[in-house]
């Protein structure tokens, strides 16, 4: 698949309650592997009850394979509950942290502009580089990557999506 | 969590006392370094222990004898090796959807992930070819982890559990608690069919003009036998199964057709592409059963009863599922059915149909021209056997010629390594099957390739006195290797010759067993007759030529409809 066609898929949110004890990460990773399902982001912490973590999971796929992928996680015995979210009615968020080459004081000036324009904060800047916390939706973090491209990305990290449904 | 009872003990001893208050009577193993404690503790445990020579076996055993108990069989090894051995027959059972618990001894707690010495992050191993895999971690877990995982193995769908324990935790003495019950909360077994998709399924079936059954292996699992003929008798729909689902239907039965797909029957593969409506039962679409799958049951409305939500739509999206036990839902379409429809009669075009093209195929059987032939070996051994006796198979031609010319009569009293399709299984597998159920017949269908590779088994069929009948075609060859490189890369045989090594009379004499060779029908009869006499392990070494193939044949990648009837 080339990146243009998996980047016109729809994308899709999975979360998860899983038990949280070890091996469990490596039995779900293990099945998408097993089972050639792509994902996009995968991440996992604790939740309000300590015996349960919270995994959400986006990728890009067909219905029909969202489908499956389901089905397949909810045979999983370390997973108790799978649900596919609307994403109209789900608050979504990543962090993203980006590693600017700034060369000068002009590069840094036009980094830190864009970067109050995406609400982003300026966590470090050194001689010649400023990294840059972006939160937002995925679109949002790739909107400000593109931007700032121009100056060259030294590292960058992301977080992958944390969500939750909206309302009780 | 409910405490029965409380008291001191080894992790090893709450273990034996796990086993049997899960009812279990006997296991399979081989002891070592990191399950000794364990095995001390088989001394004074309540049920049988068989040892075997090699771990593989001892999987393909507990695995036989949990397809014909319908319970957990279970199985031992030790860490490391003893572990690995284990993984072929465990992949084996999951494969087939067989409940096995596999227990292996671990590297003490504080040497994992040191690299030990038979060390191996078996639970990793185990994952993919696993419903779940435990490692306790204190001795006190262990009855939970016991009844947890025979509740996995044996309900829903079932499946192998590996029970990991290191060897510091098989000898930790303290307070053991066991549990009356327990809660697995990520795991929901049993779905209740929806009903409305039920009285949908029924009203396609009674309208069809020519519906068909496809019965599968989860008919058998779960012991749906007298529903499904209901059923088929109600509708008068002819009968196909999926190799695993062979046995599910008597094959003697005016509605069977036999098993479908690569080397199902020919008028199997061939009614079905001809029904207007497919229910098919516990069976999962296997690109073995349906060939290709864009092409199967198009046109048809495709009912799809399972236990396994995963398996719908998964090869075959289907136009109504019912998710639920098998045998529950064919209960209440059977109940349904009766209220909105009269029986069928037997004397309309579609069973008509059927009849014209059983007679069809079976006029156009040629023979291999040979004094001993596998199917006409296969059919002696249906006429001399009881209806009861088990049958199970290796893996290549002699599997596909069982399936072919051997029909089974009464319900689930054949298997085979259907799914992982295991060289070696069927030998081991018919001893299991004879633990569980010693007062009948068990015979072992076999190549020489596959019985090969666990014949070292006639050592435990002899000691435990667990007599089974190894009815050995023997081409000299790995003979399925072999039809497909004559029938694919223009003769150019590999790796397929036998040499005549080694001599399997000997052999099964070496062991203490019975051996004997056929050469003529003649003789093969009297072999027969006189194995099903002793009480001993008998191999039949029967000569068979190497060039007899397997037909029909389907080849991979095509559908059912490019089916190759014979050369």
């Amino acid at each position: 698949m080339s990146s243009t066609e998996y980047k016109n898929k729809p994308l899709y949110i999975i979360s998860s309650l899983v038990e949280n004890k070890p091996g469990v990460l490596f039995r779900i990773t293990n099945l998408f592997r097993a089972r050639n399902f792509n994902i996009e982001s995968i991440t996992v912490g604790t939740t309000e009850k300590p015996d349960l973590s919270r995994m959400t999971i986006t990728t890009r796929i067909d219905e029909a394979i969202l489908d499956q992928l389901v089905k397949q996680l909810r045979k999983l015995i370390d997973i108790v509950e799978v649900e596919v979210l609307d994403i109209n009615n789900t608050v979504y968020r990543e962090l993203s942290l980006i590693k600017i080459r700034a060369k000068d004081f002009t590069n840094r000036n036009e980094i830190i502009n864009f970067a109050n324009v995406f609400r982003a904060n300026i966590l470090d800047i050194g001689k010649e580089s400023v990294t840059v916390e972006v939160i937002g939706t995925p679109d949002k973090i790739d909107a400000f990557k593109n931007l700032i491209i121009q100056y060259e990305i030294v590292e960058m990290a992301r977080t992958g999506v944390s969500a939750l449904q909206r309302g009780e | 969590m409910n405490i029965r009872t409380m008291a001191e003990m080894s992790g090893a001893r709450a273990l034996m006392d796990s086993l049997e208050k899960e009812g279990v009577d006997i296991v399979f193993g081989l002891p070592g370094g990191a399950n000794l404690p364990i095995y001390d503790a088989l001394v004074d445990a309540n049920f049988r222990h068989v040892l075997v020579r090699h771990e593989q076996s001892a999987a393909h055993m507990a695995d036989g004898y949990a397809r014909i108990k319908r319970k957990a069989g279970v199985c031992l090894a030790t860490s490391g090796p003893g572990a690995t051995n284990l993984i072929t027959g465990i992949a084996t059972a999951y494969a087939d959807s067989s409940p096995v618990v596999a227990i292996t001894g671990q590297v003490p707690l504080n040497m994992i992930g040191k690299d030990a010495f038979q060390e191996t992050d078996i639970i990793g191993v185990a994952n993919p070819c696993t419903k779940y895999a435990f490692q306790p971690r204190h001795a006190t877990e262990i009855p939970e982890v016991v009844k947890k995982s025979f509740y996995i193995a044996e309900s829903g769908r079932p499946g192998p559990v590996l029970v990991d324990i290191p060897k510091d935790v098989q000898q930790e003495v303290t307070e053991i608690r066991f549990p009356d019950l327990i809660k697995v909360r990520g795991y929901k077994p049993i779905v209740d069919p929806d009903l409305s998709n039920v009285g949908k399924a029924v009203e396609l079936l009674v309208s069809a003009q020519r519906p068909i059954i496809m019965a599968g292996g989860g008919v058998i699992l779960s012991g749906a036998f007298s529903e499904l003929q209901a059923l088929a008798e109600l509708i008068m729909a002819p009968v196909v199964t999926t190799f695993k689902g062979k046995g599910a239907f008597p094959e003697n039965h005016p509605l069977a057709m036999g098993p479908i797909g690569m080397h199902g029957h020919a008028e199997a593969n061939r009614i079905i592409l001809e029904a207007d409506c497919i229910l098919a039962v516990g069976a999962r679409f296997s690109d073995r059963s349906v060939g290709r799958f864009d092409e199967f049951g198009k046109g048809m409305n495709i009912i799809h009863l399972d236990i396994d939500p995963a398996e719908i739509g998964k090869n075959k999206s289907v136009d109504i599922a019912i998710v639920g036990d098998v045998k529950s839902a064919l209960r209440t379409m059977v109940k349904m059915l009766t209220k909105v429809a009269a029986k069928k009669s037997s004397d309309n075009p579609w069973l008509n149909r059927r009849k014209e093209l059983i007679d069809y195929f079976s006029q156009n059987i040629k023979d291999y021209p040979r004094e001993i032939t596998a199917r006409k070996a296969l059919k002696k051994l249906r006429e001399l056997l009881p209806a009861e006796s088990i049958v199970t198979t290796e893996v290549g031609q002699c599997q596909m010629w069982t399936s072919l010319h051997f029909d089974v009569i009464a319900p689930g009293t054949f298997f085979s390594s259907t799914g992982l399709g295991t060289m070696g299984f069927g030998f081991p597998a018919s001893i299991g099957a004879k633990a569980a159920r010693p007062d009948v017949h068990v015979v072992d269908v076999a190549g020489d390739g596959s019985f090969n590779m666990t014949e070292n088994s006639l050592a435990v069929s002899v000691l435990e006195n667990l007599p089974v009948l190894v009815f050995l075609l023997n081409n000299d060859m790995l003979g399925m290797v072999a039809q497909w490189q004559r029938t694919f890369y223009d003769r150019r045989y590999m790796g397929v010759h036998q040499k005549s090594c080694p001599d399997y009379v000997k052999i099964a004499e070496a062991y203490g067993a019975n051996g004997l060779k056929v050469q003529s029908m003649d003789e093969l009869e009297k072999g027969i007759k006189s194995a099903l006499r002793t009480e001993v392990a008998t191999v039949i070494d029967i000569t068979i030529d190497p060039e007899e193939d397997v037909y029909p044949f389907v080849a991979p990648g095509t559908g059912l409809k490019d089916m190759i009837t014979g050369a």
